[in-house]
């Protein structure tokens, strides 16, 4: 007899992330981000544009306050280039880590009536920041060219911290959503969340202003490598390799740890959300 | 040959002290304050208090077959559909499935208003498993089957709440999976889309697919199932053939539903007459489920407050749609003379053949007048009763043909005489 398609017991924890499965479910994933797209900016004004106001107001702002009140050392980089460069790939993941850390709870019609790996949702809200951050990314290149910055071979790195960012979003989504179907506290403190750490990630500063000795602390926090791996990248600084690493490291430990507890609870969203 | 569905002692328990409340930090502090006191008090009510919602199930079903789940509200059947379909685990027991499975709780899941019709297929076809390429290929048929081609680069939010029911369904009914779980997904929609939504699940079953189908419309299931199951309180009543089923659930309908026909009324209502209860009864027991083959009786109790000159009973049976089929009064068959008005308690009986309804639900307005000068009172829709098919499919059929009943009649035929010979 051949062994079963699926066999669920009761007495059988699940164990494994089942990433055959995941496979299958592929087009899902682009069909639920595809969705997202479609509908964010359905009866909007502005439409597209919000995902360049957003970074693009913060920028001015912060030029405003930081730049010019106070007077923000920036590594020698015009302060509102060097703002806008942080707040790239920061706008992608506090809005990606928002949007999927909701995900769940927003989906509960799915959930309840259809079966698929549930993480394709919250990876789905994540894909949909994408979108926003290379429209984002298109108001770069005139202020590339305005502020006269060559291209440079350093270039090419700016793809793996694209990537880094993206999987700790994912990481940080799955834990926040699946945490959310069972305490919707979450949601409540997601945007004070976010907005500590904006503060703790060399996003209106540079990490050079840091005092060596605890230097070590700020690359605890995955962001500090990606933030500024995506400015040196484009700017020819030098990279700080240590930081870089801390950021591999601590975002693969991330991914991996969420994506295993978020297997271990998916089984009951249905009967709790 | 090996079963393509194999379920054993599946158990489902419910934990309600956590279930309907969402658990916030808050909750749990007020909880552990409350807590001291439920121990002191002796109830521990939030750890004990669960529900079985299916207990100790097993079955198998081979590839192939078509199985009905029926049972009444509660009874368990979604929650074993739900757990066949993986959305959520056993408490205990196991099962297997030897095949694709499509599942198909509820009508549209995922539909998006701001969406067109066509980009709805896509996303409601890749939400039930299907594949981009399987819903470009089948585009045009989903299209043609749910009669919505102007529309397709429309949003769903303009469309009426029958287009958007065919269109979600017409994409549900070409998922080919071996294995079909479907869940009282024909309960939507209009009578006559209803029927092609049959006929699509029947072609799916003659095409040698399994199929579980859970419903509360004993006809439908009857229809097209030659097995079934029926669920009580969260274990197998009874499995067999569906005949079978069906009658043994209708037999003991009283014990496994509450009748819901017997109505109290509020007291004075009327000054002249009081109504006070309306039964409905077929082979000698109270139900409201009711087999179209055999009579059955509505039985009116009411009191005359004083002596009525002139009054007549009536009784309008209405179907779903509102539709009236006909009218009866207590008047009909007797003269005014012969009909006892004076003061006191009083029961009537009205019988209704055998043969004459179709298939569905329908609802009865009795009601008092004074001929030729006004009504006493009219009570709306006061009971209902389902009607469903004991007969086969060629039975069945009768239920589909134009017409608000379904008569059976008696034909005479004979050859007639030449005059020549």
């Amino acid at each position: 007899m051949d062994d079963p398609l699926i066999l669920i017991d009761a007495d059988e924890i699940e164990s494994g992330l089942h990433l055959r499965e995941l496979w299958a479910y592929r087009e899902l994933l682009f069909f639920l981000s595809w969705r997202d797209i479609k509908i964010r900016y359905k009866q909007t004004l502005l439409g597209a544009a919000w995902a360049i106001v957003q970074p693009l107001f913060a920028m001015l702002l912060f030029t405003l306050v930081f730049g010019k009140l106070t007077r923000m050392p920036s590594d020698g980089i015009p302060y509102p280039l060097f703002a806008y460069a942080g707040l790239l790939p920061w706008t992608f993941f506090a809005n990606a880590v928002t949007n999927s850390g909701n995900s769940l709870v927003g989906s509960t019609s799915l959930i309840t009536k259809v079966f698929f790996p549930r993480v394709i949702i919250p990876a789905a809200a994540v894909a949909a920041g994408l979108l926003d951050f290379v429209i984002a990314f298109l108001l770069l290149i005139p202020l590339l060219i305005y502020y006269r910055i060559p291209l440079r071979w350093s270039l090419l790195m700016l793809p793996l911290f694209i990537i880094l960012a993206t999987l700790l979003a994912l990481g940080v989504g799955m834990l926040l959503s699946a945490l959310n179907v069972k305490y919707r506290d979450v949601r409540y403190a997601l945007p004070f969340f976010i907005q500590m750490w904006l503060f703790a990630s060399p996003v209106i500063y540079p990490s050079s202003i840091i005092p060596q000795q605890w230097r070590w602390l700020s690359m605890l926090n995955p962001m500090t490598g990606i933030i500024e791996g995506f400015r040196t990248s484009m700017f020819g600084t030098t990279f700080d390799w240590m930081a870089i690493l801390f950021s591999i490291v601590i975002t693969l430990f991330l991914v991996v740890s969420s994506a295993y507890l978020f297997r271990r609870v998916e089984d009951s969203f249905a009967d709790i959300i | 040959m090996t079963p393509i569905i194999r379920v054993e002692n599946l158990s489902k328990c419910y934990r309600i002290g956590s279930r309907p409340a969402h658990n916030s930090l808050r909750d749990m502090v007020a909880e552990l304050i409350r807590s001291p006191f439920h121990r002191l008090r002796g109830g521990n009510r939030s750890a004990d208090e669960t529900i079985w919602a299916l207990k100790d199930i097993n079955f198998e079903v081979m590839p192939g077959e078509v199985v009905g789940i029926i049972g009444r509200n509660g009874a368990g059947k979604s929650t074993l559909l739900k757990i066949l379909s993986r959305i959520t685990r056993p408490t205990k027991g196991r099962f297997s499935l030897n095949g694709r499975v499509g599942s198909l709780l509820e009508v549209g899941t995922g539909f998006h208003s701001e969406l067109t019709g066509r980009e709805n297929v896509f996303l409601n076809g890749a939400i039930l498993g299907m594949s981009r390429k399987e819903i470009g290929s089948k585009f045009d048929e989903i299209v043609a089957f749910a009669e919505t081609e102007k529309f397709l680069d429309t949003p769903v939010k303009h469309y009426s709440s029958g287009m958007t029911v065919r269109l979600a369904f017409a994409v549900a009914a070409h998922l080919e999976p071996e294995i079909l779980i479907v869940d009282e997904v024909l309960a939507v929609g209009d009578a006559l889309f209803q029927k092609k939504c049959l006929g699509k699940m029947s072609e799916i079953s003659e095409a040698g697919r399994t199929v579980l189908f859970v419903s509360h419309d004993i006809s439908a299931v009857n229809a097209f199932c030659e097995r079934a199951i029926l669920l009580h309180e969260g274990s197998i009543a009874m499995s067999g053939p569906t005949r079978e089923v069906a009658a043994y659930y209708l037999d003991h309908a009283n014990k496994l539903y509450s009748p819901i026909t017997w109505i109290k009324f509020p007291e004075g209502k009327s000054k002249e007459i009081e109504l006070t209860a309306v039964t409905i009864a077929q082979r000698g027991a109270q139900t409201n489920i009711i087999d179209c083959r055999e009579p059955f009786t509505v039985t009116i109790e009411y009191e005359n407050k004083k002596a009525v000159r002139n009054s007549r009973f009536f009784l309008l049976v209405r179907n779903e749609k509102g539709e009236p089929l006909f009218t009866s009064s207590d008047y009909d068959l007797l003269s005014d003379v012969a009909i006892d008005r004076r003061p006191g308690k009083f029961v009537s009986t009205i019988s209704l053949p055998g043969g004459l309804f179709k298939t569905g639900s329908y609802y009865g307005t009795v009601g008092a007048d004074i001929k030729y000068e006004r009504i006493i009172f009219a009570e709306n829709d006061i009971f209902h009763f389902d009607v469903f098919e004991s007969g086969d499919d060629t039975h069945a059929v009768r239920h589909t043909r134009v017409g608000i009943i379904a008569p059976l009649l008696p034909w005479h035929t004979t050859a007639k005489k030449s005059q020549n010979s």
